[in-house]
């Protein structure tokens, strides 16, 4: 959209393969450049190649579901991760989340529904068709990245389970175990970590129930083996290692709300016009593509799917409901 | 600026007498030395920006590091006077001045890196932002208190100022070090994240907490800290 001509068409993406062996290149050849004689960091965590399971998906016919923005490298995709529950700095996901074990893995399904259950990895692998969806992801703390999920709409699994009249909310609890995850001896946040969507929003087909990136597997870092995608909300609203997902009437508190009120709201969609209280969200820094002293991009409204998501919120006062 | 006698001793001394720390201290190289040694830091994030290998947000870590390396030389210069005092290496009184200009050196780094990465160089950006933030404009204050220390750091603005007053206007360090601490709780404060925090503020309670006893004391009549006022 901003820099069309050079855009790639999704079917343009270069193989995660090839990308990060052009990114091994280029890396190697600035670093030598540079100094020689200091290893260079990043060549040494990126990984090899595709070492998870092949999980590919047709692209999506969902409208806004294939951005033309090009994808963020695997590499970067994979090392700059939010995910507390192995440690709070970014480079702590990829480097303690090996303990997490995706397999075997249920989901409990309950509340107001009419087929409450428990639902085990490889039967809602199976219960809908995977698609590819190209999603940009804007980070709450001002970043933002281009990921080739793959999964299907949330709203193919809602439908299975019935909910009822009184299903106002969805919750989902993520998992918090201590065997599994380091980050949860730190108090940073009251665990298990929650979230939540109002049900029309969890509907929407937008929201995605991923399973996989890249036209794989879930690494573990990036919330293995299987987690929300909510495009047009800041990313801590997509929760990770999903175990247990809630339908409720009452809005649920989650975990951000609970531990900072005045910073963190339920709705919590990307909004360049409401700032964070310590710092401005009208811009963003695309990893990997703004260079280092470029001018940061524009945040866009509902993060670019306005036009998809807009009308959930008419009426709304976004600045109350932030 | 006490301790400094110590200095002559040096060269002088037997080869057995030059090994022990102070005199290790005071020797000629201790000044080149600690100024290259600061320096690597600045070298490190240097070449990580050029070569990027400072992860895949760089602008980040640059923000964060050159704000890591600022407190952590605003805690060494701190630590001068109760670590010589207790340990009788003089001459460590000589290295003091260079860590001081270090921090501040570190703190312009960071803020440059804010002014730049994150701002943009646009001016009315960034003065709206500190006026906005309260993180940024107690950052900041840090920052311009520690402006007229840095300028008067030489050996004659001590003269021009009298030992006195520049003593009572390099006082400022401990605002600036609380003003530092406060910045980077608030920063941290969003996020419950306090580890790295409670490290340098023990710290810090530490060095301004054994200068807050001794002045105290000292008023107290019982005087424990004779040797040097020059904290």
């Amino acid at each position: 959209m901003r820099r069309a001509p050079d855009h790639p068409a999704p079917s343009e993406i270069t193989p995660k393969g090839t990308a990060l062996q052009r990114r091994h290149l280029i890396q190697g050849a600035a670093a030598a450049a540079a100094l020689a004689v200091l290893p260079a960091r990043t060549q040494a965590q990126s990984p090899s190649s595709s070492k998870l399971a092949a999980l590919p998906g047709a692209k999506s016919a969902v409208p806004g579901a294939l951005s033309m923005d090009k994808p963020t490298s695997y590499a970067d995709a994979t090392s700059y991760n939010n995910f507390y529950e192995f440690g709070t700095d970014k480079s702590d996901p990829a480097a303690h989340a090996g303990t997490l074990k995706p397999r075997p893995w249920t989901v409990v399904v309950e509340g107001e529904v009419r087929k409450p259950g428990t639902w085990d990895i490889e039967t809602l692998l199976k219960l809908s068709a995977m698609e590819e969806r190209v999603y940009r992801l804007r980070c709450v703390e001002g970043w933002s990245m281009v990921i080739p999920w793959v999964g299907y709409s949330l709203a193919e699994l809602i439908r299975k389970v019935e909910p009822t009249g009184n299903a106002k909310f969805v919750q989902f609890v993520t998992l918090a175990d201590r065997a599994q995850m380091p980050g949860l001896r730190s108090s940073v946040l009251d665990w298990p970590y929650v979230e939540g969507l109002r049900l029309d929003e969890a509907m929407h087909p937008l929201t995605l129930l991923a399973f996989g990136m890249y036209g794989e597997v879930l690494p573990h870092q990036n919330g293995a083996p299987l987690r929300l995608v909510v495009p047009w909300k800041y990313g801590f609203k997509s929760g990770k290692s999903i175990v247990r997902i809630r339908f409720v009437e009452k809005q649920p508190k989650t975990s951000w709300e609970a531990a900072a009120p005045s910073e963190y709201g339920f709705y919590s969609n990307v909004n360049p016009k409401v700032d964070h209280p310590r710092w401005s969200q009208a811009t963003e820094r695309r990893i990997g593509e703004d260079g280092l002293f470029a001018k940061k991009r524009p945040t866009l409204m509902f993060n670019g799917y306005e036009p998809q998501v807009g009308q959930l919120y008419a009426g709304m006062d976004l600045k109350r409901f932030y | 600026m006490q301790g400094l006698g110590h200095r002559t001793a040096a060269p002088t001394a037997s080869a057995l007498n030059a090994l022990t720390p102070n005199s290790l201290l005071a020797h000629r190289a201790a000044k080149p030395l600690l100024f290259l040694a600061a320096l690597l830091p600045f070298a490190w994030l240097l070449y990580g920006a050029i070569a990027n290998t400072l992860g895949a947000n760089p602008a980040e870590a640059l923000i964060r590091s050159t704000g890591d390396w600022t407190l952590r030389f605003l805690c060494l210069t701190l630590a001068v006077t109760p670590l010589r005092l207790w340990t009788r290496w003089h001459a460590l009184a000589r290295l003091r001045r260079m860590l001081g200009l270090y921090a501040f050196f570190y703190g312009v780094l960071h803020f440059l890196c804010f002014a730049w990465l994150d701002m943009g160089f646009e001016l009315e950006a960034i003065v709206r932002d500190i006026a906005k933030r309260p993180f940024i404009l107690v950052g900041t204050a840090a920052l311009l208190l520690m402006l007229p220390l840095a300028a008067t750091s030489f050996n004659r603005a001590i003269k021009m100022l009298g030992a006195k007053r520049w003593q009572a206007l390099h006082r400022a360090v401990y605002a600036t070090a609380l003003l530092a601490i406060v910045h980077f709780y608030w920063m941290r404060a969003g996020k419950n994240d306090f580890v790295e925090v409670a490290i340098y503020a023990g710290v810090l309670a530490v060095l301004l907490g054994w200068r807050l006893w001794r002045s105290l004391g000292a008023r107290h009549g019982t005087n424990p800290g004779k040797q040097g006022a020059s904290g």
